[in-house]
């Protein structure tokens, strides 16, 4: 070979590659795939994939292929920054983030910083279910959009729930010891402070994240507080894990979660969970919907049998980067986060809305209960998630203000 | 009244677990002069060994059957790998052990996967024993009681009222003269070395299914069990089983009180908003064996039975 047609046989697969590059968008999932989180980090892989698959055969965003990549940050902030800039070394413009609100507070910092050194390859953020509630208030960025209600909203859900019932009169705070556990446990302080003055708070406590393996200890402070609720914002093992100690204690406190919906903790606390363990989440798999979305529960459990069709907002937010980018004609992340402004997509369990002031998605909201009597039953036992009267919560009613002050880019 | 009843209980089992733990890593501390930070390894073993047998057949004969196994591989350690570095001295030996305990990690996580495996105590066992203050006591965790007494009582037994434990005894102190007289030293310590690993998987079979069975679980467990060690005395059974409860009882006390800072330290002016005012004695609870091992290196380093000085 002459030098020549080795640099135009070089020349050509460069061109080559560039066209493949082109047609695909690569998104990166920096989240737990081992440890104990492992779990939580895997179902919404699995789920960003099986989004991302039907995006691509209903003929992709622009004609172009999502690619969905995982990178384990052991729930590490600072393992997930080394995977962040491995994603972006690797072309991925796309960050796909949600397990633990540390991680994320340090993904939204770094984005900011690479945005601002690298003019012309910025990276977008989309946080899936990290939901202290700062990152849409004081520490707003226009690199960053949420797709999950974030902690006040679903407290608010929560304390509006307990403001009607009156036989709760002492409630019992548990989290994990860090910015997220905090943010809970002071909305919770806070909202019920203002609801129900009555209300006594007999425990307030926070527990170190994955690290506690058995709650029994905890647990038994709880009945011997006499408790009438508790109230926790714990998710993956640890919601598991406390489960499994209140059904081993025989517990019958009704517990008011935001994740009840991790994997096991249903199948943990067993018969004892009716009626008794509820969670606040975007949409379940037993309400009223589509004989589509019926379908697509339904290929989730067989594709992916270990888990339940739980992370919907995984659907949302490719969704809804799919329109955006279909608006703007361009996967380009400015023109993405510009049509992502305000942007309203109908999907299975209601409207769900891009707040421009905050990045904060703005949708309904439902408090649901385990009940035997279900059409989908999760952890692949019978038992399964039920709305409670009254527990649909509008997008208007879900909102929170915010004080965000957003710098966006010229 | 009820914490105090509830940190007793949870705080002898859980005191006798980390015994079943930490009489074998003592037992092998005597016997090779280094600690083997492979032991809590052998202890995931024991779980996972357990899961896949009970999956098998069911949890009596895993009960059985994994701590054999894992004292079966800890004498494979012992013979063909332990007994090869030892002509290089101890550094050599504790760099050993300690690229053990990663290999045995990487190996679990390859052979079951990156997080936890489902281990679930047995159905037999899975009722309240009894009820107190409102909340019911698992009858797995008094049968994890049993287990660990039969252990404990056991071991006395084999060590200090048979001719093969007078023997051990001689050999972990003496091994040249218990070598002059005839005894097959080499033999006796991998013996020990196998009991020990055993020991430690037999508290991976009850303690898998309690707590958590995932890769993780060997280096969480590792530094508690070094805290029992050196805290009772480097090479004390009876230390180790002291220490063991002290820092199981200490543990569950500690997550049972939900006084901060702020209102035991008052009277000194201490604020409960303050950032130390509202640190919370429950919080501290991971915190104290770590506190206790610190302090006692410094104000008793031989620990509490101990003969001799780290």
């Amino acid at each position: 070979m002459t030098i020549k047609t080795a640099a135009l046989a070089a020349a050509v697969s460069v061109v080559a590659v560039t066209a493949a590059s082109a047609d695909t968008i690569k998104f990166a999932f920096i989240d737990p795939l081992s440890g104990p989180f492992g779990p939580s980090g895997e179902a919404a892989y699995t789920t960003f994939q099986l989004a991302a698959e039907k995006i691509n055969e209903a003929g992709g965003v622009n004609g172009d292929m999502i690619e969905v990549t995982g990178y384990d940050n052991k729930i590490n902030p600072k393992e997930s920054l080394v995977q962040l800039q491995k994603a972006i070394d690797s072309g991925a413009r796309y960050i796909l983030q949600g397990n633990g609100s540390s991680v994320a507070s340090a993904i939204i910092d770094a984005v900011e910083k690479h945005n601002k050194r690298n003019p012309g390859e910025e990276v977008l953020f989309f946080n899936y279910a990290a939901v202290t509630p700062a990152f849409t208030n004081e520490r707003c960025s226009f690199w960053h959009f949420r797709f999950d209600a974030h902690a006040d909203m679903k407290m608010n859900a929560i304390t509006d729930y307990i403001k009607g019932n009156e036989d709760i009169k002492k409630v019992y705070l548990i989290g994990q010891d860090y910015i997220f556990g905090e943010a809970v446990a002071a909305a919770a302080e806070g909202q019920l402070g203002e609801k129900r003055p009555d209300i006594e708070i007999v425990g307030n406590e926070l527990h170190p994240l994955g690290k506690v393996k058995d709650f029994t200890p905890y647990i038994q402070k709880i009945i011997a507080s006499e408790a009438d609720a508790v109230i926790t914002g714990n998710w993956g093992a640890d919601m598991q894990l406390l489960m499994k100690a209140a059904g081993s204690s025989g517990s019958d406190i009704p517990y008011f979660t935001f994740y009840g919906g991790s994997l096991g903790a249903v199948s943990s606390l067993g018969e004892a969970s009716i009626g008794q363990l509820h969670q606040v989440t975007e949409g379940i798999t037993n309400q009223d919907a589509s004989d589509e979305q019926y379908a697509l529960i339904e290929e989730y459990k067989e594709r992916f049998p270990t888990y339940d069709y739980y992370y919907h907002r995984a659907f949302n937010t490719l969704n809804m980067f799919d329109m955006a980018a279909e608006k703007a004609g361009s996967a380009d992340p400015i023109a993405v986060a510009k049509a992502l402004e305000g942007l309203t997509m109908e999907q299975a369990y209601g409207t769900v809305t891009m707040r421009a002031e905050d990045h904060q998605a703005q949708q309904p909201l439902f408090i649901s209960t385990v009940s035997d009597d279900v059409k989908y039953g999760v952890d692949n036992i019978d038992l399964g998630w039920k709305l409670v009267e009254g527990g649909e919560i509008s997008a208007e009613a879900a909102s929170a203000p915010t004080t965000c002050e957003m710098e966006r880019p010229e | 009244m009820e914490t105090i009843v509830f940190a007793l209980l949870n705080g002898v089992i859980y005191g006798l677990l980390l015994f079943m733990l930490s009489s074998g890593l003592t037992l092998i501390f005597s016997m090779m002069g280094v600690l083997n930070f492979a032991h809590a390894s052998f202890y995931m073993l024991g779980a996972y060994f357990a899961f896949t047998i009970s999956g098998s057949s069911s949890f009596w004969i895993a009960l059985f059957i994994a701590p054999v196994l894992v004292g079966l591989v800890g004498a494979v350690v012992e013979r063909y790998g332990l007994r090869k570095v030892h002509a290089n001295g101890h550094v050599a030996e504790l760099l050993f052990t300690f690229g053990l305990a990663y290999l045995i990690e990487e190996v679990v996580k390859i052979v079951y996967g990156k997080t936890s495996v489902d281990y679930r105590i047995p159905d037999l066992l899975d009722f309240p024993a009894f009820t107190i203050y409102g909340a019911s006591f698992p009858a797995y965790r008094i049968f994890m009681l049993f287990v660990a007494i039969g252990m404990l009582v056991g071991l006395w037994v084999l060590l200090k009222k048979t001719r093969a434990g007078l023997i051990i005894q001689a050999a972990l102190t003496h091994p040249h003269m218990v070598g002059h007289l005839g005894h097959n030293v080499p033999l006796i310590f991998m013996t020990v070395f196998g009991i020990g690993c055993a020991l430690a998987g037999l508290a991976g079979v009850i303690g898998g299914n309690i707590f958590v069975t995932d890769p993780a679980m060997a280096v969480q467990m590792g530094p508690i069990v070094f805290v029992v060690v050196v805290v009772g005395g480097i090479g004390s059974l009876e230390g180790a089983f002291l220490a063991s409860l002290l820092i199981g009882l200490l543990q569950n006390f500690a997550v049972g009180i939900s006084a901060s800072f702020g209102e035991i330290f008052g009277f000194l002016g201490l604020s409960t908003t303050s950032e130390l005012g509202s640190i919370t004695i429950s919080s501290l609870a991971p915190m104290l064996p770590f506190l206790l091992l610190v302090l006692m290196l410094i104000f008793r380093p031989r620990g509490l039975m101990g003969e001799q000085e780290l």
